[in-house]
């Protein structure tokens, strides 16, 4: 039965509402820019210097296109207001920030940005979309949330489908952008999880002799997670950088309600993702029965519950920021999750810089293969595409060419060129021409780490067995319920097992109460990507 | 006479209607609510009877939030009342620099205690925390403070502790400065010491403002959540969780609306079923100890 109590209210509100937006809804001409002469010529050299001192210098060129500083810059939106609402602070809310001022500057539009925290975020787009209510035109969040707001966004127009910036979007963020073969999200962003090493210890013959004594092996990056915690193992609670300090083994993110279902997804996937087993690997895409606590699932929470012993003080609360600080400022040997770390490690002033090395996600030696349900004996790799920031307009806006040139702007080659060099900006490589060893030579780095983060990158573009964000209404919910096992096992408050199988029965649950015709349709999408790739 | 009775009672309207809309009216909506499906992919108010009562009597981790949280006020409110009564009493006596202690004393209650949890999130931090510095150098071993339950909890109880002793303080120091001279002249001719003094006149004249304070900080602490956000985000696993922060993942994060209005209800029951007894406990206690 569905009822709405205090219906008279309910009536006036929504009457109100429907009053207030016809009243300020804009027809399509309304919406569309006056044109005036461009303040920019075509190449035109951009920098963010002008902004303030926590800018770097570097200049690039504005690359001729409909997205361009020229060409936004001929369009004039004086009149109209684009509101906008995106994560805090500086991890995509600055770069929303700085380009909305960009923008309200070359176009005269206003563009009112809100920045919200990123446990608040979920809820502050959804509810007013769920009431009708446009609240904002234009929402950045992560790209898994899709399967809770596609129903809400405006289809990207084909005219800025054909700009060549959004021609050369990797094909798996094409596909993370599309929602029932229609693209709904504005890829601004492209995230991958995968390893990040310390060369000078890999190479250094001391500690490769040390290695060798301890193992009986030769020192390399980690093929496998068992080898990670050998390696992670041997050289945790030793000062080997000779800094007078400890070093540790290895820095995940662990802490409970700050992103640890990632971590624990990247610690699985070789585990559960079969190559020749396809149709998800969170559920049976038939019954919808959750597969969380098959045995694949279990091992990958038993390695994570032994690395503990190689973990930082304080390791085993670590949120995405102590990940960070603690590989990038160089107190651990390993760690496993964004660029983020990758990208702090290689700032000019870290001590470590052009001293690291990304590699591929650890894989395994078997794989749980849930058709058979058993082990199958083979070496195995699974990328994870963790999430990433994604962008969209609502369908409800009145203000939707206006938004989608904002996002159109934003994502220009010369904003994403300079975007992707800050790393607290938490903008990643997701074009091809991102791809570039050059280009990041360019801002100091070594050959050889430029070119072991390009290919590491760019290769698991060209992975067959990859592992995609579950994406179906409710993520939040069944990922809270997911890191909250994971972090129950960790604290030994019950064993992996244990802590899954409740994890299993919560997302029954969840399933049963969002409703399992609407969860399956929606996984459908995940297991289609991963049959894609 | 009834005339100007009828229009006395209009200047009631203004605040009543303002009680309606933001109490009485939210209420309501929550009890309607919480027998409602209503969560992040349906919010509507589809009538489910008593499932989300149900479901909440199975939550383990609900109920574990309440028992932890009973441990985690009493035994804080406990502390806050010794040490605020302590301070008090030194304060009240004529000390040097009584000014600039009693101003010294409030500066952690003034602090916002999101600011306060995530400075003591850093004296507690494994490897950078002064809290770690200061047991290496007396020779002891570093504790996990934020990482394993029991330390985890005593790091939120100390925070507790620190920021609202001051409470205790300020409303035990309201109530000695207020205490009639007589009973202490009395009591001084009789010849009783400090401690007699203490015992026999100065802690029966405090028992009404005691159980006020009392009450008022259980009242407080019941509602604890923001410190628990910022230090511990519950964990280790689910170890610190209380039903404040337990409420916030259902309600606010997860938007399980309906299930989490169910909640809060119940422990809104819970809450002031309890916090009668206790206050009805305490001045029963606090009278027989006067009248003795």
């Amino acid at each position: 039965m569905r009822s709405r109590p205090y219906t008279g209210l309910v009536a006036v509100a929504a009457v109100a509402a429907l009053t207030a937006t016809a009243c300020t809804a804009q027809n399509e001409e309304q919406q569309k820019p006056k044109e005036k002469a461009a303040l920019f010529k075509p190449g035109s050299d951009i920098s963010y210097q002008k902004y303030g001192k926590n800018y770097p210098a570097t200049k690039v060129k504005d690359v001729p296109g409909p997205c361009s500083y020229e060409s936004i810059s001929r369009k004039d939106y004086s009149g109209q207001t684009l509101k906008i609402i995106s994560h805090a602070v500086p991890v995509i809310g600055e770069p929303t920030q700085l380009h909305a001022k960009q923008f309200e500057e070359i176009t005269g539009g206003k563009v009112e940005v809100v920045n919200v925290p990123f446990g608040e975020l979920h809820q502050k787009i959804l509810t007013p979309l769920q009431a009708g209510q446009p609240a904002y035109d234009v929402m950045f969040y992560p790209s898994l949330w899709i399967g809770d707001l596609a129903p809400y966004l405006a289809p990207v127009p084909e005219k800025y489908l054909e700009t060549p910036g959004m021609k050369d979007v990797t094909k798996a963020y094409m596909d993370v952008a599309t929602w029932n073969g229609k693209v709904v999200q504005y890829p601004v962003d492209g995230d991958r999880h995968y390893l990040k090493i310390r060369t000078d210890v890999l190479e250094d013959p001391q500690r490769q002799a040390e290695y060798r004594k301890a193992t009986g092996k030769e020192l390399r990056a980690p093929g496998t997670w068992a080898e990670y915690q050998e390696i992670a193992q041997v050289f945790s609670g030793k000062d080997f950088d000779g800094d007078g300090k400890k070093n540790y083994g290895s820095a995940e993110v662990t802490k409970r309600d700050d992103l640890t279902f990632s971590a624990f997804i990247s610690r699985a996937a070789p585990y559960v993702k079969h190559p020749h087993v396809k149709g998800g690997v969170f559920f049976d895409p038939e019954t919808m029965k959750p597969l969380i606590n098959t045995p694949g699932f279990v091992r990958a929470l038993e390695d994570m519950v032994k690395a503990k012993s190689t973990w930082a003080p304080g390791g085993a609360n670590f949120g995405l920021g102590d990940e960070i600080f603690s590989f990038g400022g160089g107190q651990t040997l390993m760690s496993y999750s964004w660029d983020d770390a990758f990208v702090q490690a290689q700032q000019p002033d870290s001590r470590i810089r052009n001293k690291v090395q990304a590699a591929p996600l650890p894989g395994s030696t078997e794989v749980y293969n849930r058709a058979t349900e058993s082990w199958d004996k083979m070496a195995n790799q699974a990328p994870y595409f963790t999430w990433g920031w994604t962008s969209a307009v609502a369908k409800a806006s009145s203000h939707q060419q206006m938004a989608f040139d904002y996002l159109c702007f934003f994502g220009n080659e010369a904003n994403t060129a300079l975007d992707l060099t800050i790393g607290r900006f938490g903008v990643n490589p997701y074009r091809n021409a991102h791809f570039d060893p050059a280009f990041w030579e360019k801002q100091g780095w070594d050959k050889d780490v430029a070119e072991s983060y390009t290919s590491t990158l760019s290769g698991m573009e060209k992975s067959s067995n990859r592992v995609f964000d579950l994406r179906v209404p409710g993520v939040n919910q069944y990922m809270s319920s997911l890191a909250n096992g994971v972090a129950a096992a960790l604290a030994g408050q019950s064993s992996p097992q244990r802590a899954l199988d409740g994890v299993a029965k919560e997302w029954s649950a969840i399933t049963d109460q969002i409703g399992r015709d609407k969860v399956r349709s929606a996984y459908r999408n995940v297991v289609v990507l991963e049959a894609d790739s | 006479m009834d005339g100007l009775r009828r229009h006395k009672s209009m200047f009631l309207l203004p605040g009543l209607l303002t009680l309606f809309l933001i109490i009485i009216f939210p209420l309501l909506f929550t009890i309607r609510v919480s027998f409602s499906g209503w969560n992040v992919s349906n919010p509507q108010l589809d009538f489910i009877g008593g499932a989300n009562y149900t479901a909440m009597l199975h939550d383990g981790r609900f109920w574990a939030s309440i028992t932890r949280l009973v441990l985690l006020a009493g035994g804080t409110v406990l502390i806050q009342y010794l040490i605020g009564f302590g301070m008090a009493l030194l304060v009240w006596r004529e000390v040097r620099g009584r000014r600039f202690w009693r101003v010294l004393f409030l500066v952690p209650m003034m602090t916002t205690p999101v600011v306060m949890a995530a400075i003591w999130q850093t004296i507690f931090h494994e490897s950078l925390g002064p809290a770690n510095d200061l047991l290496e150098v007396l020779g002891l071993t570093g504790i996990p403070w934020l990482t394993e339950s029991g330390p985890a909890l005593v790091a939120l109880m100390t925070v507790e502790v620190w920021q609202w002793t001051p409470f205790m303080f300020l409303l035990l120091l309201a109530g000695l400065l207020s205490l009639p001279k007589e009973p202490f002249m009395a009591a001084a001719i009789d010849g009783a010491g400090t401690w007699r003094t203490f015992r026999k006149v100065t802690f029966p004249l405090m028992a009404p403002v005691s159980v006020a304070a009392v009450v008022i900080r259980l009242i407080e602490a019941s509602k604890l959540s923001d410190s628990v956000y910022v230090l511990t985000s519950g964990g280790p696993g689910s170890s610190t969780e209380t039903p404040g922060y337990y409420l916030y993942i259902q309600g606010l994060r997860d938007q399980q609306t309906g299930y989490s209005g169910a909640m809060s209800l119940t422990y809104l029951v819970l809450m002031i079923v309890t916090l009668t007894v206790v206050a009805a406990l305490l001045t029963r206690a606090f009278k027989l100890k006067g009248d003795s």
